[in-house]
């Protein structure tokens, strides 16, 4: 039975270009207080335009109805469970959002005097300082927009390394269960990737692995707790063999909200790693962005961290240090994405250490607690223990001709988003579930009851899962067309 | 499903069809039915060498992109100009109308090491 | 829910870690603060900046003002919380201000294909590079250096990496504009592409007809970069260009020390499939209507992995639809008068100054401090809370004596005259 929905009026809506009339607009600039330039004068009449043809005309109010309108065609957080596995969709507390958007701290530019920027550069530095204690490493930028931007930051910082000892090395090893991410990572940065088969528990083969060491090896990309949400409970033998090796082990943080508090990944041998602020430290992801890449390296790694980096002057002042040799360089114009930072240092001072603990033990709770409501139902991927995720796979489902896509479908119309589909590849049909630790109990039970639910359709009547989803505002969207014959903007008919 | 006699098949699930010293090249009718809806194929442009056993071109699903292996070297005389347009042909007639690209063979003895129509079936459990 | 689980503790859900991995001890972080003393923490540290100052700094990021609906809009939690629009029938709202975003940038932009967003402009760049490379299977960039330097840093970061090699050519010392003799040296057979700015870093309008004819010449394509979006109203958009990157921050983004803000990337349609990133397609759902999903997914790293044409992921969605809200609130006409306001107070405040080059500007331009340092100039206008122009001795040691200053339809006339009497003084 649904329990979480009903259906309830949605309103159509034109795309702003069909709607516009001309000369219709929601603005008012203030009185120009100067003599007005004439463009063609002051430019030359080649580098002038005409106008921006088709482009939107609409009033203020027609602005607020469209786009409130098309929010109402969206799912978010704020709406209930978003149980996307790897993506840690948590809570966004609106604090971070306010204080965000505080004057000072939202108008400062990046080129502003630093005496007239020691406010921000604090924070910085606050959350790089935090940063280093959450993950036992010695150092941290936040340069880096994004998890991707932070693995590509890491990486080349492995290579600098590496160089500065006279061989850049060849080759980045990637276990079969990564992201996508790490080896198209690897490859931006001049790696060929030999990929390692996972064994029979999900985990990294420690056989395997020291059977693809050689000294062409760089890095090992590894990604803790992994994509099937287990522990690598040979972690600590694994960095010792590459180690041993003269290789370096990058940690892939996206799964860091299983850790915090209860883990180090520079304890248990980690030389450079990344953390999304928007997967563990609560900033919003806002429909696929923005986000933040923290990455944390152990000191040997320091001297190539991107320019540039903070220092105290003598006087106790913040100020920038650009002269940094051995950098990597820049990844990205100015300081990193600012805004981000303080949203996520609003989380962590919010919960403090004892809190922060306590979200990940309650992460925990909540994975493994699914897991054993739901594994009557669907087969678990991998015996092992879950951590922060449970991953199942759709074999008994398949079975009977339905499939993890179709079952994420039928979830659509119970009133969840979906878990994450058919990741990672190394579980046939996977069906990965997230929870996160700000899901309540009644929430959790609800989409535990929708799943098990959908079981039983599958047995009963599975054109019902296959045909999903039936309540939605849009049915069952065709990507095949889209592909096929891709219109990617708007023309005027 | 019918796999034509006088055709020749890899284990990657090509099929090369002989005229003389040229040899028209497709996908079987078991690969696009595991790559399901077609979407896009990228090919070679005529004069290029091909290997075989190398990647000759692409095709994409959705979700997933898989390698055309060459199963002859040579010379790429032809390609298939209509499966820019109609990709879906793949799906539809994949040893007929949608042959990808046609191939003056380097040594025409090749075709030899390649599987005739039975064991091809045999091989994909048919 | 322990019980359920089958434990009696909570430390029993992570009792299986091997205990060399474990952290025994609290982390030594301060207790957990509420929400009172969070937003007072911050607005400490908000006192600590250059809060109430006006500025004429621009150099990449530009104070605009945001009008209120942006936040409104961009606050909505159906929009800020939710994910990567994977699932199109709960995505729809993001799926389709994206295609009109798409939309909006190709019309500025005079391309045919735009993606759903890149980080920011400089990393756009390389990400512009790379894509010329895949299309031409060249190893060779030309880049202007009025060029953003902060843009060509970060290209050389990812230049060094991916080993392949830039050259870099000046400026003509009059006009500020693209010494297009030297770029004419500098391109060869291996060049993959040229990039260039326009306006430039200087504020300098560029030729770009000019700069396109010499790349397509040789083979080449020609990137042109943007950081100032509120340009493309008023300028000719550069529609002989292969690729166009650019900044958005010109719509509507804080300038928040830097970021995050919002990268773009358009092109012609002959090269979409080479673009990185995510890109909204039109399309029909199972009752025949209009609508929208990611498509051409293919190229990218979830699924082609080593070889996808980037390893982006996240995006900067909502800073996008902040940017297609502040558009549509302006709309065809406003944005133009925006524009325009732009120009005729950057003319103002030129007026009786020693500008550096004497080529067309936009709303920024490069003057001589005469005797005085820059530093000294800015100084003195601090002590008046002003924030003067960005001395450009850090970026251009030839230009050491010079400032780049920046107004817009923000820059109030009496502060402007302050900033002139105080050059001219």
């Amino acid at each position: 039975m649904i329990r979480k929905t009903r259906s309830n009026i949605s309103q159509n809506e034109q795309l702003l270009f069909e709607m516009s009339s001309p000369g219709k607009r929601g603005y008012q600039l203030p009185e120009l207080d100067v003599p007005a330039v004439d463009a063609a004068g002051a430019l030359g009449g080649e580098n002038v335009r005409d106008e921006v043809t088709d482009f939107p005309e609409v009033s203020e109010v027609e602005t607020i109805r469209h786009f409130s309108r098309l929010s109402t065609w969206n799912y978010g957080i704020d709406l209930g469970m978003f149980p996307l596995g790897s993506c840690t969709m948590k809570y966004n507390p609106r604090i971070n959002e306010a204080v965000a958007r505080i004057d000072g701290l939202a108008w400062a530019h990046p080129y502003q005097p630093e005496s007239l920027s020691q406010g921000v550069m604090e924070i910085v530095a606050v959350l790089e300082g935090a940063l280093c204690e959450i993950f036992g490493m010695d150092a941290v930028t936040l340069q880096p927009a994004a998890g991707a931007h932070g693995e590509f930051t890491g990486i080349m910082m492995v290579r600098s390394y590496f160089e500065a000892q006279g061989n850049a090395r060849k080759v980045v090893l990637v276990p079969d269960s990564a992201h996508g991410t790490n080896p198209a990572t690897a490859a931006m940065a001049g790696y060929q990737i030999r990929n390692i088969q996972s064994n029979s528990q999900g985990m990294v083969d420690v056989g395997a692995l020291e059977a693809s060491i050689d000294d062409s090896v760089a890095a090992l990309m590894i990604t803790n707790p992994n994509t099937v949400g287990v522990f690598e409970e040979n972690i600590a033998q694994i960095c010792a063999v590459m180690h041993s090796k003269g290789g370096q082990v990058y940690m892939d943080g996206a799964n860091m909200n299983a850790l915090v508090g209860i883990a180090r990944p520079g304890d248990f041998g980690v030389d450079v790693m990344h953390s999304n602020l928007h997967k563990t430290f609560s900033t919003p992801h806002g429909g696929g962005g923005p986000g933040a890449g923290a990455v944390g390296v152990r000191s040997h790694l320091e001297p190539f961290l991107p320019a540039p980096r903070l220092r105290k002057n003598a006087e106790g002042a913040w100020s920038w240090d650009y002269d940094r040799p051995q950098s990597i360089g820049p990844v990205k114009a100015f300081y990193g994405n600012f805004g981000v930072i303080v949203r996520a240092l609003a989380y962590i001072l919010a919960h403090g250490g004892v809190g922060l603990k306590n979200a990940t033990v309650d992460a925990l709770l909540n994975a493994n607690y699914i897991r054993k409501i739901l594994e009557p139902y669907y087969e678990i991927a991998y015996p092992a223990p879950s951590m922060h995720e449970c991953v199942f796979s759709d074999s008994r489902q398949a079975a009977k001709g339905v499939k993890t896509g179709d079952i994420a479908k039928r979830l659509i119309d119970y009133g969840f988003h979906p878990y994450t589909v058919s990741f990672p590849m190394i579980v046939h049909g996977a069906l990965m579930i997230e929870p996160t630790e700000t899901e309540p109990k009644h929430e959790i039970d609800l989409f535990c009851d929708a799943l098990i639910s959908i079981s039983q359709e599958i047995d009963e009547n599975p054109e019902l899962v296959l045909k999903a989803p039936h309540l939605s505002r849009t049915p069952r969207v065709d990507e095949v067309l889209a592909a096929r014959k891709p219109v990617v903007r708007w023309k005027k008919p | 499903m019918n796999y034509p006699e006088n055709y020749r098949y890899t284990k990657e699930h090509e099929w090369v069809s002989m005229d003389g010293d040229v040899g028209t090249v497709g996908i079987t009718f078991h690969a696009q039915s595991e790559l399901g809806d077609i979407v896009y194929v990228d090919m070679p442009t005529p004069g290029a060498a091909v290997t075989a056993g190398e990647s000759l071109g692409s095709v994409e699903s959705v979700k997933a992109v898989s390698e055309i292996y060459s199963p002859v070297s040579g010379e790429v005389v032809e390609a298939n100009e209509t499966l820019k347009d109609a990709p879906e042909k793949l799906n539809d007639d994949p040893h007929g109308e949608a042959w990808l690209v046609k191939i003056r063979l380097s040594d025409k003895s090749q075709i030899q090491d390649l599987m005739d129509a039975s064991k091809y079936q045999a091989y994909i459990g048919e | 829910m322990l019980s359920v689980c089958g434990l009696d503790s909570l430390e029993q859900l992570y009792a299986h870690l091997p205990e060399e991995t474990k952290l025994n001890r609290p982390l030594a972080l301060d207790p957990g603060k509420s929400e009172y003393e969070i937003y007072d923490y911050f607005k400490a540290r908000a006192a600590e900046n250059a809060d109430g100052y006006a500025s004429f700094l621009g150099a990449g990021v530009y104070s605009h003002y945001r009008p209120v609906l942006c936040d409104v809009i961009a606050s909505r939690g159906e929009f800020l919380t939710s994910y990567t629009p994977y699932q199109a029938e709960m995505a729809q709202g993001t799926l389709t201000s994206i295609f009109e975003f798409q939309t909006m940038i190709c019309q500025l932009t005079g391309m045919e294909v735009a993606n759903a967003s890149m980080y920011d402009g400089s990393t756009a760049v390389p990400e512009a590079a790379m894509m010329a490379m895949r299309i031409t299977g060249r190893e060779h960039i030309v880049v202007a250096s009025s060029v953003h330097p902060e843009y060509r840093q970060v290209l050389g970061t990812y230049a060094r990496n991916g080993r392949w090699d830039i050259d870099t050519f000046g400026y003509d010392a009059q006009s500020g504009r693209l010494n297009l003799a030297e770029l004419e040296a500098k391109i060869g057979e291996r060049t993959a592409c040229v990039i260039v700015q326009s306006p430039n870093f200087f504020g300098v309008v560029e030729q770009i007809p000019a700069a396109a004819a010499l790349a397509h010449k040789h083979g080449a394509l020609l990137v042109v970069v943007f950081t100032e979006a509120v340009s493309l109203a008023l300028l000719e958009p550069p529609r002989e260009a292969d690729i166009v990157v650019g900044e958005l921050q010109s719509f509507a983004i804080s300038p928040s020390y830097g970021g995050p803000f919002a990268g773009v990337m358009a092109t012609k349609e002959k090269f979409m499939r080479q673009i990185p990133g995510r890109l909204v397609g039109e399309t029909k759902d199972a009752n025949g209507n209009r609508a929208f999903c990611l498509t051409l997914s293919t190229r990218e790293q979830h699924i082609r992995r080593e070889k996808a044409t980037s390893n982006i992921c996240t995006n900067q969605a909502l800073i996008a639809l902040t940017a297609t809200v502040f558009l549509s609130v302006y709309g065809k006409e406003g944005l133009r008068e925006l524009a325009l306001q732009n120009l005729s107070k950057a003319h103002y405040l030129s007026a009786g100054l020693k500008r550096k080059f004497d080529g067309p500007f936009f709303n920024e331009f490069v003057v001589e401090c005469g005797g005085k340092t820059p530093e000294a100039v800015n100084s003195a206008l601090l002590e008046k809370q002003i924030v003067g122009g960005l001395p450009l001795g850090r970026f251009y040691p030839e230009l050491a004596d010079c400032v780049l200053l920046c107004a817009t339809e923000m820059s109030k006339r009496a502060e402007m005259d302050l900033v002139r009497g105080t050059l001219e003084a």
